[in-house]
């Protein structure tokens, strides 16, 4: 997967488990919820991870414990040098200034009634980016980075539009000078006008500063522009990995192949195969026993294997994929 | 073709103590039966409310402005009463929205909220409501229909909420159903197929659709025309075929050119610049001219809605923007 002349990576993960504890309904019953189950990916410098699926299926949960924003259960997530989630106290404070996180709903994540320059400049305080004097200058110089006019500053979080609200939510994550950042659905919420504003200027931020994004998105037309290798996630695990280019123009796995079918595309001439997979994602504190993908699969050579023995990633053409059926 | 639904120089006014604005600004279409429709925008455009007064379900501070007809089969909806208008509302025209779990009662069984609606507008007894609930649940593609009959919302997933509410808004057999972004919380892989449900059923019962949408992706394969809103008002009508082959108004080409797509080359996305303007700064002439490329000095004025073929309006000043 990793070309010769790709850099080194930045983030490192391998085997990520997170599982959470339920209550279940009647009192002493607990369940295990499997939201994360074993997942392995390297994102180099300056590059982007596309990170897909449907909902629930464990993609927002993978950033979260990458991010130690929740504990993961078991597994590694190096960084650089850095293994993070050994990381205690003020070392872990200390660090968490070199990744940050971009939500799909910036006005739930900015204070009301915090000034947008408040707002940006917390970081640039907590963390001691710039001696206090230069914090408003500092402040102007992101606001400008996002496309915002300095003025901005002074306002509050409710007079601006949506595309407006994630440029403050971009230029917030950047003040304190991260080298990777989680966007988890950035765009999702906006106009097709705006949200094309908006991916240009993610884009162009990673050139400027070789930032390393993990990208989460449902958009695969989003995906494929902006990141190099793309991760497809059901129940999770990832059932196929590899250059985006591939996984878009020869999945492998039938997941993957049904996922892109369900795009929409503003193409009325479009010829592509149209898929509709029947049934609902399982809950994943009951997953089916072998592939996860069973339940919804319409591969035509699905037979018993399938229902007891879970499928591992492997090379399939261009990709890696998790099918014990991929080349048929 | 005769229109069901035919709408003309639709207003909607909202009042406040800053002023009046004018989000819906002299809209018209006309919906034919069994066809569909789609009313594609960004958010404030205004296709909500546009749908919503089909309905006369406006918020109480709006109201629909006079000269405004809204007829169906050739009976104008405005001058209703509320008595006349409850048996139009779910009965000849049903609406289903972006969020059925909103839509839905948390306290009542999915099968209860169909047999009222039933019950709501048809002389049936209980077994026979009953009987049909489960028939449309069916209709619907809701596997196992006899014990999803007896679940709560919350036990279902959001495909499944949409399929009930579907199956609420059939269950008269109205002849305009109004789909509001009908599966805009929804996963692509379900939004597929309830896409597909409903056009089944458009086909099956002959019914006209009002599809209102901001994804032009949804549009293409499952509209037959499709009407352009900026600002309060449509700039573009046209067959979907020719709307996204040859679009005619500067702001359709802009929307269109901004999408990311699967295919074809890759090339950084060209998005508008500038956002959509509140309907208390609306731009006087073309709307759009302060966003438009082409934009000159005529555009401070409105321009008159212009033929470009048959079935394709365009209201642009140029005769041929590129």
């Amino acid at each position: 997967m990793t070309a010769p002349s790709s850099p080194p990576p930045l983030v490192r993960v391998r085997d990520l488990v997170k599982h959470y504890q339920r209550r279940g309904v009647l009192r002493a019953s607990t369940e295990r919820v499997r939201a994360v189950d074993g997942v392995s990916f390297t994102i180099p410098t300056g590059e982007t991870l596309g990170l897909v699926g449907e909902s629930g299926c464990g993609k927002t949960t993978v950033a979260r414990t990458v991010l130690r924003l929740e504990e993961a259960t078991s597994g590694s997530v190096r960084f650089g040098e850095v293994d993070v989630l050994a990381l205690q106290g003020n070392d872990l404070r200390t660090f968490r200034r070199r990744m940050q996180i971009i939500f799909q709903d910036p006005y739930g994540s900015l204070n009301p009634r915090m000034r947008v320059g408040q707002a940006i400049g917390e970081g640039l305080r907590i963390h001691r980016v710039v001696p206090k004097r230069d914090v408003p200058e500092r402040v102007a110089t992101l606001l400008a980075e996002v496309g915002l006019d300095a003025s901005a500053a002074r306002r509050y979080p409710h007079e601006f539009s949506g595309g407006q609200r994630q440029r403050i939510g971009i230029a917030r994550s950047l003040a304190v000078e991260p080298d990777f950042i989680v966007c988890d659905e950035p765009v999702s919420a906006l106009d097709v006008s705006v949200q094309a504003q908006v991916i240009n200027l993610l884009t162009d931020l990673q050139n400027r500063r070789g930032l390393s994004y993990l990208f989460i998105a449902h958009d695969l037309a989003v995906i494929r522009q902006v990141a190099q290798h793309t991760a497809v996630m059901y129940l999770g695990h990832f059932v196929e990995t590899g250059p985006t280019t591939e996984i878009l123009s020869r999945p492998h796995h039938p997941y993957t192949q049904a996922l892109l079918s369900a795009v929409p595309e503003p193409d009325p001439s479009s010829q592509r195969l149209r898929i509709v997979l029947s049934g609902d994602l399982p809950s994943p504190a009951h997953p089916p026993a072998g592939c996860p993908f069973h339940t919804r699969c319409f591969h035509p050579l699905k037979d018993g294997r399938c229902f007891t023995e879970r499928p591992t990633l492997r090379p399939v053409g261009a990709t890696e994929t998790a099918c014990h059926y991929a080349e048929d | 073709m005769t229109s069901l639904l035919d709408v003309r120089r639709l207003t909607v006014n909202f009042f406040s103590e800053a002023g009046t604005v004018t989000p819906v600004d002299e809209v018209s279409f006309q919906l034919a039966k069994g066809e569909t429709l789609a009313l594609v925008g960004e958010s404030g455009c205004g296709k909500s409310l546009t749908a919503l007064s089909i309905l006369q379900l406006l918020p109480r501070a709006a109201s629909i402005g006079p000269g405004s007809t809204i007829e169906l089969d050739g009976e104008d909806l405005v001058p209703m009463d509320e008595a006349a208008l409850r048996a139009v509302r779910g009965g000849r025209i049903a609406m289903i929205f972006q969020d059925p779990m909103t839509s839905l009662d948390p306290v009542y069984t999915a099968g209860s909220q169909i047999t009222e609606a039933i019950r709501a507008h048809r002389d049936v007894g209980k077994r026979q409501a009953r009987e049909r609930a489960l028939q449309l649940l069916e209709e619907v593609g809701i596997p196992d229909p006899l014990s999803r009959f007896d679940q709560y919302p919350h036990e279902l997933s959001g495909g499944m909420r949409q399929r009930v509410m579907i199956a609420i808004a059939l269950s008269c057999e109205p002849q305009v159903l109004i789909a509001d972004e009908p599966t805009t919380a929804l996963d692509v892989t379900v939004q597929a197929q309830i896409l597909e449900i409903l056009d089944r059923l458009r086909r099956s019962h002959d019914m006209a659709v009002l599809l209102i949408t901001h994804d032009l992706g949804i549009v293409a394969g499952r509209a037959d025309r499709v009407a352009v809103m900026y600002a309060g008002r449509i700039v573009e009508t046209a067959p979907t075929d020719r709307l996204f082959q040859h679009p005619a108004h500067p702001y359709t080409q802009a929307l269109l050119a901004s999408v990311p797509r699967l295919t074809g080359p890759l090339q950084r996305l060209s998005p508008i610049h500038g956002t959509v303007p509140n309907p208390d700064a609306w731009p006087a002439g073309c709307r759009f001219h302060p966003r438009c490329p082409y934009a000159f000095d005529r555009c401070q004025q409105q321009p008159p809605v212009r033929t470009v073929s048959d079935g394709h309006e365009t209201a642009c000043w140029l005769e041929s923007p590129q």
